[in-house]
C-alpha cells in the first residue's frame, strides 16, 4: 500500500472504476448502479445528490466496502477496496453510536482495536473532544445526547482513526433545520482543519451547494451519473446570492426530472 | 404523579393494600368466620413464623456464637437449603443456556442443528421429569439440581438467542467500519447489545428455578421450604404452611430485588433507565 502511494502521488485518491451493482429480487433483477466512473482528489468535498431510491447509499456502501460491486472496482490510493475498514470512515444518518459506551469510549473504540498505547488514545480523544465541543459530555451515554451531539460523536469517532476519506450517508437528515446549519458549518471547519476527503450523500439541494466542491447528480434506476456540477463559489457561501440561486435552479431541474421518473415507476408498481 | 414526590409517601402507598388485607383478614378470623384449620388468623401465622425462625434450643451463651445459634433455626436452615439448590441449579442453567444461546444466535448453522430438539423439549414441564430424575439421580440434591437447571435453562436460552439475533445490523456495520475483528465484534458489540434480553432471561429463569425448587423438595429431600410445607400439611398445621409460603415470597422478593439492582447497573446506558 505504501508503494502504490509513492508511485501515485499526483493520482486521484479515490477512483471508482466502471461499477455495476445488480440486486436479485423476487420479480427479477434491479440495476441499482450502472457504469459509475468517478475520480475524487485528496481533500475534495463531493456531494452525491439524487432522489430516494437512486442508489446513492448503495454507491456509498460500495465505496465503504460493505457490499462488493457486481463488477468494476473501487481504488483508494491505487489499492482495491475489498472489505470495510477504517481507511473509509463512515458517518451514518442514524448515528450508529454504541449505546453502552460513553462518549469517550465510542471515540476510542477504533483506537483500542488498533491497539494504540493508552496515553496515545487518551491524547487523541482529548483533542477531539475539545475540537468538537464535547468535553463536558465525555462520560455521558448516547441516550443522554441530542441529535446534533450524537452526530458530533460519530464524526469524532471517524476522525480519531485518521481515515483519509470520510463517507457520510445523509448525516444531518434527522436533525432540525437550525442544528443542521450549525453542523454544516462545523463540518466545513473540520474538513478544512483535518484536510479530509469527504463524500457526502444527500437529497438536499441547498445543502449540497452549501458544502460541496462538486455535486454528482444521479439518475433513478438504473443509478447512473447524470451530471457532475462543480461549485466554485467562495466559502462561506451565501444562499441568497444570485449565483447560488442559479445553481440551485439548475440542480432542481435535474433532480426533479429524476423525481418524476421515480414517481412514475411507483405508480406503475401500484 | 403526586404520590411519587416523596419516597416515604411512595412506600406508604405501596404497602397500603397488603396492610388492609391483613387487617380485614385478622378481624374476620377473630369473629370466627373461618375455622383456624382452614385459614388461621395473621397473628397466629406470625407467631408460628417467629417460632419457625427462632431455634428450638434456648441460647446458652457458651460454646458457639450468637450468630451461629441464630442460624441454627429451622427457617434459616430451610432457606439456606432451598437457596443452595436454586443457586446451584441456576448456575448450571446459566452456563449451558448462555453458551448455547450465544452460539445459536450467532450462527444459523448451529441454530438449525439444535432448534428442532429444543422446540420439542421446551414445552415439557420440569415436573414431568420427576420420575426420571429420581431414577437417574436418586434422592437428595442431585435430582433437585437437575430439575431446577432444566426449568431455568429454556428461558435463559430463548432470550439469549433473541438478544443476539436482534442486534442492530447498523451497529455491526459501524464496528466493522472501525476495524473490528470477529472476536471484537462478538465481545464488545454483540454481547453488550444482547445484554438486555439476556438479563430478562436470567430473571425469568430464576423465577422458574424458585417454582421448581419447591416442587423438587416435595419429593426427594427432607429439608428446605418446600419440604417444610409438605411436612406441615401432614400435621394439618395451616399456620405453618402459610408461614412457609410467606417465607418463599420474601426470599423470592429478595432475589428479584438483587437481580433488579444488577439489571439497573448493567443497563444504565439503556434508554429505559435513568
Amino acid at each position: 500500500m505504501y508503494e502504490s502511494k509513492a508511485l501515485c502521488s499526483s493520482c486521484p485518491e479515490l477512483v471508482i472504476e466502471n461499477i455495476y451493482k445488480v440486486f436479485k429480487s423476487g420479480q427479477g433483477e434491479i440495476f441499482a448502479l450502472e457504469r459509475i466512473n468517478l475520480s475524487i482528489n485528496k481533500g475534495e468535498f463531493v456531494a452525491i445528490l439524487g432522489p430516494s431510491g437512486c442508489g446513492k447509499t448503495t454507491l456509498l456502501n460500495t465505496i465503504a466496502g460493505f457490499s462488493p460491486p457486481s463488477s468494476g472496482r473501487v481504488l483508494v490510493n491505487g489499492v482495491e477496496v475489498t472489505s470495510p475498514g477504517p481507511d473509509q470512515g463512515m458517518v451514518f444518518q442514524e448515528y450508529a453510536l454504541f449505546p453502552w459506551m460513553s462518549v469517550e469510549k465510542n471515540i476510542s473504540f477504533g483506537l483500542e482495536i488498533k491497539k494504540l498505547a493508552r496515553s496515545e488514545i487518551k491524547n487523541r480523544v482529548d483533542v477531539l473532544l475539545e475540537k468538537l465541543q464535547l468535553l463536558d459530555f465525555r462520560r455521558r451515554f448516547p441516550k443522554d445526547l441530542s441529535g446534533g451531539m450524537k452526530q458530533r460523536v460519530a464524526i469524532a469517532r471517524v476522525l480519531a482513526l485518521d481515515s483519509p476519506i470520510m463517507l457520510m450517508d445523509e448525516p444531518f437528515g434527522a436533525l432540525d433545520a437550525l442544528t443542521r446549519r450549525t453542523m454544516q458549518d462545523e463540518l466545513l471547519r473540520i474538513w478544512l482543519e483535518f484536510k479530509k476527503t469527504i463524500i457526502f450523500v444527500t437529497h438536499g439541494i441547498q445543502e449540497s451547494i452549501y458544502l460541496a466542491d462538486r455535486i454528482v447528480v444521479m439518475t433513478y434506476r438504473p443509478g447512473t451519473i447524470k451530471q457532475v456540477v462543480p461549485v466554485t463559489l467562495p466559502r462561506p457561501r451565501d444562499e441568497s446570492s444570485t449565483q447560488f440561486i442559479e445553481i440551485q435552479k439548475y440542480l432542481s431541474k435535474l433532480v426533479m426530472e429524476e423525481q418524476m421518473r421515480f414517481r412514475n415507476s411507483e405508480a406503475e408498481t401500484i | 404523579m403526586d404520590y411519587k414526590r416523596s419516597p416515604f409517601r411512595k412506600l406508604m402507598f405501596s404497602v397500603a393494600l397488603p396492610i388492609c388485607i391483613v387487617i380485614i383478614w385478622e378481624i374476620l378470623s377473630r369473629k370466627g368466620l373461618f375455622s383456624p384449620q382452614v385459614l388461621p388468623a395473621p397473628s397466629q401465622v406470625l407467631i408460628r413464623w417467629i417460632d419457625y425462625l427462632i431455634p428450638h434450643d434456648p441460647y446458652t451463651g457458651d460454646k458457639s456464637t450468637f450468630l451461629a445459634w441464630l442460624f441454627s433455626g429451622e427457617l434459616v436452615q430451610d432457606t439456606l437449603a432451598s437457596g443452595y439448590r436454586v443457586i446451584g441449579g441456576f448456575v448450571i442453567a446459566v452456563v449451558f443456556g448462555l453458551t448455547l444461546g450465544l452460539l445459536m444466535g450467532f450462527s444459523n448453522f448451529i441454530y438449525d442443528f439444535f432448534n428442532p430438539i429444543i422446540q420439542l423439549l421446551r414445552p415439557i414441564p420440569p415436573i414431568a421429569y420427576i420420575p426420571l430424575a429420581i431414577l437417574w439421580f436418586g434422592l437428595g440434591n442431585p435430582p433437585a439440581f437437575f430439575l431446577i437447571s432444566l426449568g431455568a435453562f429454556f428461558p435463559i436460552l430463548m432470550n439469549t438467542i433473541a438478544g443476539v439475533r436482534q442486534v442492530d445490523p447498523l451497529l455491526i456495520r459501524a464496528a466493522r467500519n472501525l476495524g473490528a475483528s470477529d472476536i471484537t465484534l462478538f465481545r464488545r458489540i454483540i454481547l453488550p447489545a444482547a445484554t438486555p434480553n439476556i438479563l430478562v432471561g436470567l430473571r425469568v429463569g430464576i423465577g422458574v428455578a424458585f417454582i421448581v425448587v419447591i416442587v423438587a423438595e416435595m419429593i426427594a429431600v427432607n429439608n428446605g421450604l418446600g419440604y417444610r410445607i409438605l411436612e406441615a400439611r401432614e400435621f394439618l398445621w395451616s399456620d405453618k404452611i402459610i408461614a412457609g409460603m410467606i417465607s418463599i415470597g420474601l426470599l423470592g422478593l429478595a432475589i428479584d430485588t438483587c437481580m433488579s439492582k444488577i439489571n439497573n447497573h448493567l443497563l444504565r446506558w439503556h434508554s429505559g433507565n435513568n
